[in-house]
């Protein structure tokens, strides 16, 4: 490093200086535990505290789930043994009625080939890099509800399997994808009619999104199922379940609208203004330019809402569907398996499945943000 | 002005054989025409004649309705009193006379607006592709043309917010052309740059003068319509004060607001 240094402002490197390796006490395992978790003495406390809590917890957790639990057995006596944990063989002898419900054994096939078919349409579709994207799209949102409205009711020469001995997963996972797929399309409608020019229309939106906002879940539910039947016709009556769907897909509607809303608003006035220019039409514009930007946009509260919806479906129990957690707790009663460990079994259980599910679409969602992200916005 | 000196120095290099301005085919006629934001009149009384060929200069202080003016001529704004007639069409609320007008006036803004979820390609043949109907693969080969002419071709498969903000410009630029106007409208195209990207943007436009587009730029560039304008228009507080030729309006000033105007900023 010869420099030359003289006392006067002028300067001039003669020699460049070359890369050098990072000290080593600023990388590597050791310097990331000493800045992140050591860094000041407030940290060291919360670590410390941290790690101590763990030790705490975990162990019997995993007692409780893994080492102490009851994985086989026949009834309640394999569970009722002093110091036994979860009671796994519960899971097990009741697991085919967690997904089917009382759906007849000989018929469940049927509702093995949906979720085939279902997982077949959608895995391609949420991978970006498969093609044929249009053929899949419609086989998902076309043809495959057809599909499984005729596999799933029994239609054609199948045999009929009425609504009402549907439960389990089964009914979770319906009422989940309908009010998720039919409240997204009606979402956008009413976010583009609360922002119209219209009167009519605007006002029309604001009534219904308000109205539906304002609500409890709970409340739809029961006037859907309650309510409902007074202010028909004798004879017209609809099926239980339909009622729910439709229940829980307004209510879902109001709440994606809004959220919509505020996707629309963050759009600038001259992404509108460009699009006008070209002479596009107002629906051209919407599609091709402001709802990719404004979906894009809202992704987090979207998906916020599904999830939310995902988890609301529970309340359907109510009217007396027995969704997935209904058909756990209502299997608490079964006298066959009684036991003191049977109901925090069946809980944690029921809750594992939302959260695969919920998880599940949080971290696509977070995929999907990336993927969108074309870096400035204009 | 930084740049007029510049722009004035290569003035003689323009090729104006191509810039023929025609006697009797009307691109844009404003008549009588006023508008008002509630009753807030920001308009009055305007009357212009643009002939095709025409490369128009407007220039004027802010809040002197500009850019309102300008608007107007595709609807971006709709006026309340007096007739726009636009490549022979009426603009009235009739939808369908307004996509009319729309796809044969281009415009270009102050902040690009470029779509920043589509490609520089896939925002060049949006609108020949849903509005003209092109077949995808010519709206390309189109677009891929009006991006070498803006010299920016090797960024066709780029998203905007990866572009500085003269390719950006010079992109919607060519997003314009790709529609094929007849008439080009620009809403102070250069005031959003860093003062070594006007340049680029300048060169884009006396280009497009050069071809004989009919041009109505909204611009504080001075230089650019000494150059290129055939006419400069000078608005105050929403009326037209003076209109002339380039040399006589910035040589010779008539109206008392003007010469205030040119003495600001021609220092």
């Amino acid at each position: 490093m010869a420099q030359d240094r003289n006392h006067s402002l002028a300067y001039v490197r003669t020699d460049m200086v070359q890369d050098e390796p990072a000290p080593i006490n600023s990388k590597g395992p050791i310097a990331w535990v000493r800045q992140n978790l050591f860094a000041t003495i407030p940290d060291t406390i919360l670590s410390i505290a941290a790690i101590l809590l763990l030790f705490y917890i975990i162990p019997p957790m995993f007692r409780f789930l893994i080492t102490d639990a009851v994985w086989t057995g026949e009834n309640r006596e394999a569970c009722i043994v002093p110091g036994a944990g979860a009671c796994w063989a519960f899971v097990d002898a009741k697991f085919s009625q967690f997904m089917y419900g009382r759906y007849p054994v000989e018929e469940r096939w049927r509702v093995d080939l949906t979720a085939i078919l279902l997982i077949a349409g959608t895995v391609p579709l949420a991978i970006p890099s498969v093609p044929y994207k249009k053929w899949n799209t419609i086989f998902v949102l076309v043809i495959f509800p057809i599909l499984a409205f005729i596999l799933l009711t029994g239609r054609l020469g199948l045999e009929s399997v009425e609504t009402s001995l549907w439960g389990g997963l089964l009914v979770t996972l319906v009422v989940a994808i309908v009010g998720i797929v039919v409240s997204f399309p009606f979402g956008i409608l009413l976010a583009l009619g609360r922002r119209s020019k219209m009167p009519i229309i605007k006002m029309l939106s604001i009534i219904f999104i308000e109205f539906w906002r304002g609500v409890p879940l709970i409340t739809v539910l029961f006037m859907s199922s309650v309510m409902l039947p007074f202010f028909l016709p004798d004879g017209v009556s609809f099926d239980k379940l339909l009622r729910a769907l439709v229940g829980v897909t307004l209510f879902a509607s109001a709440y994606m609208a809004e959220v919509i809303r505020g996707g629309l608003q963050a759009i600038p006035k001259g992404q509108y203004e460009a699009g006008d220019a070209m002479a596009l039409t107002f629906w051209q514009s919407m599609r091709l330019i402001i709802l990719p930007q404004a979906l894009t946009l809202v992704i987090p509260g979207i998906v916020n809402t599904f999830i939310g919806l995902f988890k609301d479906t529970t309340l359907v129990l109510i009217i007396g569907i027995f969704d997935l957690l209904g058909i756990v707790q209502l299997n608490f009663t079964d006298a066959n398996w009684a036991s003191a460990k049977t109901p925090a079994t069946g809980l944690i259980f029921a809750a594992f499945i939302y959260f695969i599910f919920c998880f599940g679409m949080s971290r696509y969602s977070m995929y999907m943000e990336r993927r969108l992200d074309t870096g400035h916005k204009s | 002005m930084a740049t007029e000196n510049a722009v004035k120095e290569d003035a003689k290099s323009v090729d104006r054989s191509k810039m023929q301005v025609s006697d009797t085919d009307v691109a844009v006629e404003i008549d009588g025409m006023h508008k008002w934001y509630g009753d807030f009149h920001v308009l009055k009384d305007i009357n212009l004649k643009v002939m095709r060929g025409e490369r128009i200069v407007i220039a004027g202080p802010s809040g002197s309705g500009k850019s309102t003016m300008i608007r107007c001529i595709n609807r971006l704004e709709e006026h309340q009193k007096g007739k726009i007639i636009v490549d022979g069409i009426e603009l009235t609320n009739d939808l369908k006379k307004i996509d009319e007008v729309r796809r044969e006036v281009g415009m270009v803004f102050q902040h690009f607006n470029l779509f920043p979820h589509l490609t520089i390609l896939e925002n060049c043949t949006l609108a020949p592709i849903w509005v003209r109907k092109t077949p995808k693969k010519e709206a390309e080969e189109r677009a891929m043309h009006f991006l070498e002419r803006v010299k920016i071709p090797e960024q066709a498969h780029k998203y905007p917010g990866q572009l500085s903000g003269g390719q950006q410009q010079r992109v919607a630029i060519a997003r314009s052309l790709c529609m094929n106007p007849r008439i080009m409208l620009f809403d102070e195209p250069t005031s959003a740059l860093d003062p070594e990207m006007i340049k680029e943007v300048l060169d884009t436009m006396v280009g497009l003068a050069e071809e004989g587009m009919t041009m109505l730029c909204v611009t504080h560039e001075m230089g650019f319509a000494r150059q290129v304008a055939n006419r400069v228009i000078f608005m105050d507080q929403g009326q037209i004060v003076e209109q002339n030729e380039p040399d006589e309006f910035f040589d010779n000033p008539q109206h008392e607001r003007t010469k205030l105007f040119l003495s600001q900023i021609l220092h």
